[in-house]
């Protein structure tokens, strides 16, 4: 039940200067008596990593799963570069470019990367299957990311390691000129260095002109990685801010208790949320 | 891109720290990247190697076995590797081979088609039924209302199975005792119907002649080995993964002395009283379906996907692809392979009778599938593993006979082999899993 109407002028009015991708404006999704979101504006840039936060049950994977057309809230607006957008199904996100990484990377393990990178997209040429065509285009993608490690595209996905496996998701998700590429704890299952691995490689799809929206409990990560910091609580978003006007603290303090009245440093600019202590 | 009101770019990566700094190294491999193509036969055999070491041994067990059983059975009986008795192997191991096809449609997806073999009775008998005399339809309408009989149960057990999210092993079951019962019906009180038709009673029993034998050979071998010089030219042209090309050479000129080896072998005379010499027909049928489904699993998108849904169907379903039509699909395609079967078997016994034990006949294709290295977890698993299998169950059928060895004795060694190629499979599995 997205309202399409009388939409058409709100975008135009305060976009701030970078290409603003991704716009929500009062969504909220409730199934049954539970308020899993509510009037949830949030902003996500083309070309920096948004970094979602919050508790277990804040709303963070309805919230992507919003985003990524898997639910059509029940109020509020998806604005895509600028114009009201009605998400159905993942089909339709897709169509937009917008990629989801699941935390179980969604994966073949019986098919090599090249092919896991197609599946469900594969090129054909008089019906069959334009195997070089898309071993090239994997192993493009692949080095464009910079990911080294592994030997080669038409290596089975089983014998990957963790951090080899998230970047071949990522590389499927970038793959299709996405836009925007969703993450959902990238680095939950992941070892030190695979850990920065994938980081550095969140990293190059910001510095590419992607906007990236990453959920992580990790605040090493989160503060590591990230440009702006949007923190859920309860359904919530109580705070976005770049990161640099927060730390560790006060996104803590937001995590669990909705307010936060540290400041980072002299600099009190920070846009306080609205005052949310409710 | 500016950034709001930034102070710093959010810190790099460090990998200063000199444990952290080892741990990358070691995580990434040898440097290098993605790899150049191997130039070299041993470039190209560790590839092979390392595909071997993360599950995927493919054909290698089967054939190493397929060998140490020819050793064996011919140590103890000369008889055994004679041209007669290796054409008669093929011959015997074709309905086997053709039923293992189809149910590997079913083990891809990790489900199991327990009702092929009944199915297949359903195949011949309705092919028996309409070429006898009092109805005379030619045989080729007869064969292609067969075959559509049994894609139409296939496809109204996958779609069971399907869309009410019913076991494929219940549902397959139900099908066993369903279509026996209805192959008994159509029997009716003889319990025989005759074939009379000559040409489908040479599937099995006829022969190409021995000049026709070498010119298909010929062929085969001519369209294979273009086929692969083209396309792994092409692959080293534009810097793809490709064996070098004395390999590709060594190839078909593999390909090449095994069809001569076959001829020869076949073109050998093998009859007692009359000469019978040539190619038979039922091993043109096995290789064309065969290569049939060679093409669809391995080139087509249909395949892609069926491996997929078998390998990680959520994957699969958030790629798009649509589980349900593409599971029918392949119980279709089971049953409707399992018709071709039933129309050999029927042929070979030049007759359809309450004798055929489709209960047999499927557990054995399960077996042959399994025997050739495809995986009961679903995912792996190719048209010539079937034909490996089958060929390797017939042996063993065949040998021990020779032997004069009873059902019993071969059942039990049947059973052995299956349970070490079942092994073999999990711990497959298993060593992939832990890289």
């Amino acid at each position: 039940m997205t309202t399409d109407v009388g939409t058409a002028a709100a975008p135009e009015r305060d976009q701030p200067a970078p290409a603003l991708l991704l716009r929500l404006e009062g969504v909220s999704k409730s199934f049954g008596a539970v308020h899993a979101l509510t009037d949830v504006d949030l902003d996500v840039p083309a070309g920096q990593v948004t970094a979602l936060a919050g508790d277990n049950g804040a709303g963070k994977s309805v919230l992507i799963k919003c985003i990524a057309g898997i639910y059509t809230p029940d109020t509020g607006t998806i604005y895509w570069q600028g114009r009201p957008v009605h998400l159905r199904n993942p089909r339709d996100a897709a169509a937009l470019g917008i990629e989801t990484v699941y935390q179980d990377l969604a994966l073949c393990d019986n098919l090599d990367i090249a092919q896991n990178m197609f599946l469900g997209r594969e090129r054909v040429r008089h019906l069959t299957l334009s195997e070089d065509a898309m071993e090239e285009a994997a192993g493009r993608t692949l080095q464009s990311l910079a990911v080294t490690s592994v030997r080669s595209v038409r290596q089975q996905v089983a014998s990957l390691s963790g951090g080899q496996r998230q970047a071949v998701a990522i590389a499927k998700a970038v793959l299709w000129n996405s836009k925007l590429v969703i993450m959902d704890e990238p680095t939950a299952a992941l070892g030190v260095a695979q850990t920065a691995m994938v980081l550095k490689l969140v990293r190059s799809l910001a510095d590419r002109g992607l906007a990236v929206i990453v959920i992580s409990h990790n605040m090493n990560d989160v503060f590591q990685v990230a440009d702006r910091i949007a923190v859920l609580h309860l359904g919530r978003l109580v705070a976005t801010r770049p990161a640099a006007e927060m730390d560790r603290q006060i996104v803590v303090d937001l995590m669990t208790t909705g307010v936060s009245t540290r400041q980072v440093g002299a600099d009190a600019t920070a846009e306080r949320p609205a005052d949310d202590a409710g | 891109m500016t950034r709001v009101d930034e102070p710093e770019p959010p810190a790099p990566i460090a990998v200063d720290d000199p444990d952290l700094r080892q741990a990358a190294a070691a995580e990434s491999e040898p440097p290098g990247g993605l790899r150049p193509p191997p130039e070299t036969l041993r470039g190209y055999f560790r590839i092979v190697y390392l595909r071997i070491r993360s599950g995927d041994s493919g054909v290698l067990p089967v054939v190493a076995g397929l060998l140490l059983i020819s050793i064996l059975f011919q140590a103890l009986n000369s008889k055994f590797l004679s041209a007669g008795n290796i054409v008669n192997l093929l011959i015997q191991g074709a309905v086997y081979m053709l039923l293992a096809m189809g149910e590997v449609f079913a083990l891809l997806l990790g489900e199991i088609d327990l009702s092929i073999g009944f199915v297949s009775g359903i195949g011949g008998v309705v092919t028996a039924e309409l070429v006898k005399q009092s109805v005379g339809w030619p045989w080729w309408a007869a064969i292609i209302v067969a075959l559509l009989v049994c894609a139409g149960i296939g496809l109204l057990q996958g779609t069971i199975i399907t869309r009410l999210g019913l076991p494929s092993f219940v549902v397959t079951l139900a099908g066993l005792l369903g279509w026996q019962g209805v192959m008994l019906m159509i029997l009716g009180a003889g319990g025989s119907v005759p074939i009379n038709n000559n040409i489908i009673n040479d599937f099995a029993s006829g022969n190409l002649t021995p000049l026709a034998s070498w010119v298909v050979m010929i062929g085969i071998v001519a369209f294979v080995g273009v086929r692969i010089w083209v396309q792994e030219s092409r692959r080293r042209a534009s810097g793809l993964i490709a064996p070098p090309a004395s390999l590709t050479a060594l190839k078909i000129a593999g390909i090449a002395a095994a069809g001569i080896i076959l001829v020869l072998i076949c073109n050998t005379d093998r009859g007692r009283l009359i000469e019978i010499k040539g190619v038979p027909y039922v091993v043109l049928i096995v290789l064309a379906v065969c290569a049939a489904w060679t093409f669809l699993l391995g080139r087509m998108k249909f395949g892609r996907y069926v491996y997929a849904i078998g390998g990680n169907s959520e994957a699969a379903r958030r790629a798009g692809i649509r589980l349900s039509r593409i599971r029918t699909l392949c119980f279709m395609l089971a049953s409707f392979t399992a018709g071709i079967a039933g129309i050999v078997y029927a042929s070979r016994l030049q007759s359809v009778s309450t004798a055929l034990d489709g209960g047999t006949l499927v557990l054995y294709s399960v077996a042959a599938a399994v025997i050739g290295g495809t995986s009961l977890f679903g995912g792996r698993g190719k048209a010539v593993h079937a034909v490996l299998g089958g060929l390797v169950i017939a042996a063993i059928d065949n040998g021990m006979g020779l032997q004069g060895y009873s059902a019993a004795a071969r059942n039990v060694v049947t059973a052995l082999v299956l349970l070490a190629a079942v092994t073999i499979d999990s711990l497959a599995r298993r060593d992939a899993a832990r890289h």
